[in-house]
């Protein structure tokens, strides 16, 4: 697996969704998308438009295309769903939860817009809880999507995988993280920096990228850290987290997302029963969003190199 | 189409044979949804006695029609049609709401055979239905999916969605059934949340709708067997919750009964009284 990353940006996920959605459901004609009323802001309306047997604008109306999905499913179809990330997950969640996974349909459900990168529409669409809504519904599948490499990848899988998946993923641009034509191992962290064992960065989404920075931040100073991408928040690499535990002794999370729910207490409750350790985090303080530029609201809730770099120190201080 | 006579009296008495096994099945285990089974018993004659094509021994055959009865608390009637049709074993209905039983409260498709969707949480059996009907007419499919919602199932917002969908859409292999027995579990519907007039709501939302006597086997056929155009077809029910059980019918709480067992003997010996005297 080849780390590419260099602090450049990578392409924007819109596009990329847009253009990689069509070119499976051409390969596998049991690819079904349905959207609800977003499939401008992911640049599906020419496939809807072009094959209305194959897409399906079902209007505001969350609930009932997840229904829809999950019925489609049971007849045999792989159905790729889009809605912003409050509305696939809180908005329609039983739902998600009854229609899809406790009936065994098999369904992608594609949040977009997670934690801060819902900017400028705010607080009302700013998920903080979605992974930790799915990652508590059994057998789901949760991944935080660190670029659009990743994207095709997970996305190519997820079609293929029985039950539900849920990405979380931006609209624009994240930091290119990854070699296009990367294959990503769902259940398997990815070592995206490998400073030393004082202290081990457990990272997703968003946060990866920063978790590299703040890395070589602590390696001037001193501390050598192994940083880990994270994507796959369930199933959690959980063999991985007890090496790390093991070797580094020390363990900070990094996510877009309330501390509640998501990465942070999904290491720390694996750690806690199996090998404690000191964990510390990098997340949203149990705070509902708010209106702004991401990196107002970055710095706002904390989600930044600079507080990865304090809790590192204080994980290691801590040992 | 027109009911044949001697169907009809095969259909009359496969309504009372259905009617039996959902109290048999409610009885043995003491409770259950008493109610709104037995309002839909003549329907579900009509669609597993001369409507629906099915293969017992094939439950999963890809081209047959299905049923999502989305009032999924109605399980017991749907568990009754399918015993008596040979899904699975008459005596299984004993079973009911046992600990690692295949016939739950609510319908689960991974667990009963000839149950084609899982439901219970009111109203996501609408959508699910629009999906199972939709794929059926991606797949080129001529079989039809027959939607049960019940009326106080109603109040749910998705059933609107979906009702919404399936026109707009032109879902017209989905047919709509809409049991309106007059009840919810807290009171006469029109008190607890007006549902005013469910034919002229559902014209209004692109069906083509027609309201008739739920328990009239005449009428049932005749609606489930017309050919839907664009338009998708809404059938709206005139029942009466608990029908078929003098008793139960006159019982306000009829949503969920638990007599004794002397009771539950008295109304399943009348029942098959009225059986055999159909001759």
């Amino acid at each position: 697996m080849k780390i590419v990353y260099n602090k450049e940006m990578d392409l924007n996920f819109k596009d990329v969704i847009g253009k990689h959605i069509p070119e499976m459901a051409a390969a596998d004609d049991k690819i079904v998308y349905l959207d609800a009323d977003l499939a401008n802001c992911v640049g599906m309306v020419p496939f809807i438009k072009e094959h209305p047997d194959r897409g399906f604008d079902c209007g505001i109306a969350e609930a009932n295309m997840m229904g829809i999905a999950a019925g489609l499913s049971s007849g045999g179809f792989k159905p790729i769903v889009h809605t912003f990330g409050p509305f696939a997950s809180r908005r329609s969640f039983d739902q998600v939860f009854l229609s899809i996974a406790y009936a065994k349909n098999s369904v992608t459900v594609i949040g977009t817009d997670p934690g801060v990168t819902a900017a400028m529409n705010g607080g009302t669409h700013m998920p903080f809880e979605d992974m930790a809504l799915y990652r508590s519904i059994p057998d789901a599948y949760v991944f935080d999507v660190t670029d659009t490499a990743m994207l095709k990848d997970l996305l190519d899988q997820s079609v293929n995988i029985h039950g539900l998946k849920y990405l979380r993923v931006g609209r624009k641009q994240n930091c290119k993280m990854y070699e296009d034509g990367t294959k990503f191992e769902i259940g398997k962290g990815v070592e995206v920096c490998s400073y030393g064992k004082d202290v081990a960065i457990i990272a997703c989404g968003i946060m990866v990228a920063k978790a590299i920075d703040a890395a070589e931040a602590l390696k001037a100073e001193g501390i050598n850290a192994t940083v880990i991408d994270m994507f796959t928040v369930k199933p959690l690499d959980e063999a991985l987290v007890a090496k790390l535990a093991k070797e580094c002794g020390a363990i900070v999370t990094a996510e877009n997302h309330n501390k509640i729910g998501g990465l942070t207490e999904a290491v720390s409750a694996y750690t806690a029963a199996n090998c404690p350790v000191i964990v510390k985090h990098v997340a949203v303080e149990d705070e509902f969003g708010e209106v702004g530029p991401q990196d107002y609201l970055e710095e706002r809730f904390g989600l930044t190199t600079d507080t990865i770099v304090r809790e590192a120190k204080a994980a290691v201080a801590a040992k | 189409m027109k009911l044949e006579q001697s169907k009809k009296a095969e259909l009359e008495r496969l309504a009372y044979e259905i009617r039996i096994a959902a109290t048999e099945a409610i009885a043995s285990r003491g409770s259950g949804h008493i109610g709104g089974s037995l309002s839909i018993a003549d329907v579900l004659a009509v669609l597993y006695g001369a409507v629906m094509d099915y293969d017992p021994k094939n439950p999963k055959k890809e081209d047959r029609d299905k049923l999502v009865c989305s009032k999924g608390h109605s399980g017991p009637a749907v568990y009754g049609t399918l015993a008596v049709k040979g899904f699975f074993p008459y005596e299984e209905l004993k079973t009911l709401n046992r600990p690692g039983t295949n016939l739950p409260s609510h319908c689960d498709r991974n667990k009963t055979p000839g149950v084609d969707m899982t439901t219970g949480s009111l109203g996501q059996g609408t959508s699910l239905a629009v999906g199972v009907a939709l794929a059926d007419k991606l797949k080129g499919l001529k079989s039809r999916t027959f939607l049960i919602v019940g009326d106080g199932e109603a109040d749910e917002g998705q059933v609107w969605e979906a009702a919404m969908f399936t026109a707009a859409k032109k879902v017209n292999n989905l047919v709509w059934i809409l049991d309106n027995n007059k009840k919810q579990l807290d009171g006469y519907t029109k008190d607890i949340l007006d549902t005013f007039d469910f034919r002229e709501k559902f014209e209004a939302f692109g069906f083509d709708a027609v309201r008739i006597d739920g328990h009239d086997l005449d009428a049932l056929y005749e609606a489930l067997t017309k050919e839907a155009t664009d338009k998708p077809i809404a059938i709206v029910l005139d029942t009466v919750k608990g029908k078929g059980i003098k008793e139960v019918e006159e019982t306000m709480n009829n949503h969920s009964m638990g007599p004794d067992a002397d009771t539950f003997k008295k109304w399943i010996d009348g029942l098959k009284a009225e059986l055999a005297a159909l001759g």
